[in-house]
């Protein structure tokens, strides 16, 4: 497993990329990514186009990136999911938290 | 003496030799032993238990060879470097002496830095090994430790939690011994109306974090169930529970089932569980997929607990599972998964029970993989009799104790009808009385019957008949919600009235709705005695079940305006009041 960060051209978007399982062994590395993350980020895009596999604990690091993001007014998507990463979104009906695209 | 400093014992026949090695160890730091032959070397490892053992090959009474071997059986787990010395120069020689369990060997005439280097290199590899063992062991302890409390705390939790109506005829489920510490509970009460109320849920993560969260949801589950209150309210507890004492990011999916077997009818919410599975005796089992959040997660003003409504006939099946189930594998490391499951419920044996079928499923499927035990699956047979104890009934000598003289009066009104149950209240407020308390589950009936009659056919309108079919069913929830909303301005009264008899007491209950009533002087459950066999399944059951249960049931006014009249009597050993007979039954 290795997460990836990097700005998007726009400037405001980080965009975190998890390669490999996406689970409670990724926990530290995941909030690294966004929390020190550069100033001026107001978009997070979570690539999952490497990711092969998700559990409850990787839902629970969402949770908190989407609290540290603002809660209710946090932008972020969730992009490229695998269909059995997205199975286990959908069970949990994270779209109504998430844009999941 | 340096750290570094080693007991070290030398067993040569040589004296001279044995000299040169001592005092030669002795300038590097080192405590020395001696022995002259294999016989004395083992006698002073027994009792002296030196950190290194140096040999010579050849010596009388026992050589070598064999002193090694039995050096190597006494130091046991110790790690103890035996090294040769040794003047032989053949290689087959110097195997055999490493093939005896030496370590190493030094050959004579000796070199001070060889020897110096090999043996602080020995005694480092020792330290490790020493420290290694003491980590082993220590990780050994914390383990056995942690296993105890383990147990200690899942005593605690069945306290807390207990196994409810787990053990009913019609429930059968499986859950590895301490699934608590995978996060999985299951909680099953019987509902003071007979029916019954089962929560399956699984919390994020695992061990402590994961059970601890269990507790409170078990208090809320069982506590609120016993008072009448319904699944919808219960998840909404919890939810609320949860999302205060959980941080971000630890949550628990869940779905709740509340059966009333009378009515044949389930209700069903799902957040974050794999899919609920209605299998009837006929037609295609039928799937009820998370629909919502798991609980924990939002604030209480934004949770949904909207109950799916399913019709359900006696004989069927309602299967739950948590996601250890589908995350079964087999040799090959494929998961069982929904597709599995769906195999599974279509492969079943007409005449077997799906609880087995798909226990023997999954078993079968990840034969040979890698054990693991931390599924939950729980498999509820709607029946019209499980034989569900109701709540416990306090001492009946205190069936006198209490109020026993008192009148409520109690009205809900406009969008209060849509967004709140009265039951919880009005039976918490009868189990007041001693005496009605071990007739709970009447009790709740009776309250039961006549405010969901008022509320659904004298306010709201909707037309018993539509409940006779499937369809009819789901439209008949659909619509009792769409009409809740706009229910405007109605409103049902609620007077209870107790009072004090020879035999025992007396509840009155009297209940008005603002609705436009109805001809109850035609209706056929009024007029006759007895149940027909040709009477609709759902029409008039309601009616039929209060008449059986009271004294007497009368209508008024419009036919908005309900009376009942319900007798208690103290136990026939405390009764005063003539024959005993049928004590607490008194049925027309």
């Amino acid at each position: 497993m290795s997460i990836q960060t990097r700005l998007a051209d726009d400037g405001e978007t980080l965009v975190i990329s998890i390669e490999g399982r996406f689970d409670f062994s990724t926990h530290q590395a995941f909030r690294d990514a966004y929390e020190h993350g550069e100033s001026g980020v107001h978009r997070y895009v979570v690539d999952l186009t490497d990711t092969t596999y998700l559990d409850s604990s990787a839902l629970g690091m969402l949770l908190l990136l989407r609290d540290y993001a603002g809660g209710d007014s946090a932008r972020i998507s969730i992009e490229n999911c695998n269909s059995d990463v997205r199975r286990i979104l959908s069970i949990s009906n994270f779209e109504q938290l998430f844009a999941i695209k | 003496m340096s750290d570094d400093s080693l007991r070290v014992l030398i067993a040569d026949d040589s004296g001279t030799d044995r000299l040169i090695l001592k005092s030669l160890l002795k300038r590097i730091g080192h405590e020395v032993l001696e022995a002259a032959d294999g016989l004395e070397a083992v006698a002073i490892f027994q009792r002296e238990q030196p950190d290194i053992v140096l040999l010579d090959a050849l010596m009388p009474q026992m050589d070598g060879m064999e002193a090694a071997r039995h050096i190597k059986a006494l130091s046991g787990e110790r790690m103890v470097p035996l090294i040769f010395l040794t003047s032989l120069n053949e290689a087959e020689d110097l195997a055999r002496c490493l093939e005896a369990g030496g370590d190493d060997f030094l050959t004579k005439p000796y070199n001070r830095v060889i020897i110096e280097a090999k043996i602080h290199a020995f005694g480092r590899m020792q330290r490790m090994h020493d420290t290694l063992s003491r980590q082993r062991d220590m990780i050994h302890d914390r383990n056995q430790h942690l296993l105890e409390e383990q147990t200690i705390a899942k005593r605690v939790f069945d306290n807390v939690a207990h196994t409810g109506c787990l053990n009913a005829p019609n429930i059968r489920y499986h859950a590895s011994p301490l699934s608590i510490f995978n996060g999985d509970v299951l909680f099953a009460s019987p509902r003071p109306d007979g029916g019954m109320l089962v929560f399956l849920g699984d919390f994020t993560g695992h061990g402590l974090p994961a059970a601890i969260g269990a507790m409170p949801v078990a208090e809320i589950f069982y506590g609120m169930a016993s008072k009448g209150f319904g699944a919808a309210d219960i998840l909404k507890e919890i939810n609320r529970k949860l999302g205060r004492i959980l941080p971000t990011g630890r949550f628990c999916c869940g779905a709740m089932a509340e059966a009333d077997f009378k009515l044949g009818q389930l209700k069903v919410w799902n957040g974050g569980l794999p899919e609920l599975w209605l299998i009837g005796s006929q037609g295609e089992p039928l799937a009820c997929s998370s629909r919502f959040l798991p609980l924990g997660i939002l604030p209480p003003e934004r949770f949904d607990s909207s109950l799916e409504t399913l019709q359900a006939r006696d004989g069927d099946y309602l299967l739950m599972m948590t996601d250890g189930l589908l995350e079964r594998q087999n040799a090959e490391g494929e998961l069982f998964g929904e597709a599995g499951v769906r195999r599974t419920l279509r492969q079943r044996p007409e005449a077997g029970h799906p609880f087995d079928a798909m226990l023997e499923g999954v078993e079968a499927f990840s034969k040979g993989a890698r054990e693991s035990d931390d599924l939950t699956l729980f498999c509820l047979e709607m029946s019209g009799n499980p034989g569900l104890a109701t709540l416990p009934e306090s001492a009946s000598s205190s069936a006198l104790a209490g109020p026993t003289e008192w009148r409520c009066d109690y009205e809900i009104r406009e969008q209060t009808l849509g967004e709140f149950s009265p039951l919880p209240l009005l039976l918490h407020i009868c189990m007041e009385v001693p005496g009605l308390r071990a007739r709970s589950g009447e009790i709740y009936t009776l309250l039961s019957e006549i405010y969901n009659n008022a509320l659904e056919h004298g306010i709201l309108a909707l037309p018993s008949e539509w409940k006779h079919s499937r369809d009819g069913f789901e439209q008949y929830y659909a619509e009792r919600q769409r009409r809740l909303k706009t229910v405007g301005d109605h409103f049902i009264r609620f007077s209870l009235h107790h009072t004090r008899k020879p035999w025992g007491g007396q509840l009155r209950v009297i209940c008005e709705d603002s609705g436009p009533g109805f001809d109850f002087s035609r209706h056929p459950v009024l007029e006759s005695d007895e149940r027909h066999a040709d009477w609709p399944r759902y029409a008039g059951r309601g009616l039929f079940l209060l008449k059986r249960l009271t004294k007497n049931i009368t209508f008024h006014g419009k036919g908005n305006r309900v009376e009942i009249v319900y007798d208690w009597r103290l136990p026939v050993a405390e009764s005063d009041d003539g024959p005993a007979t049928d004590p607490g039954k008194q049925r027309q």
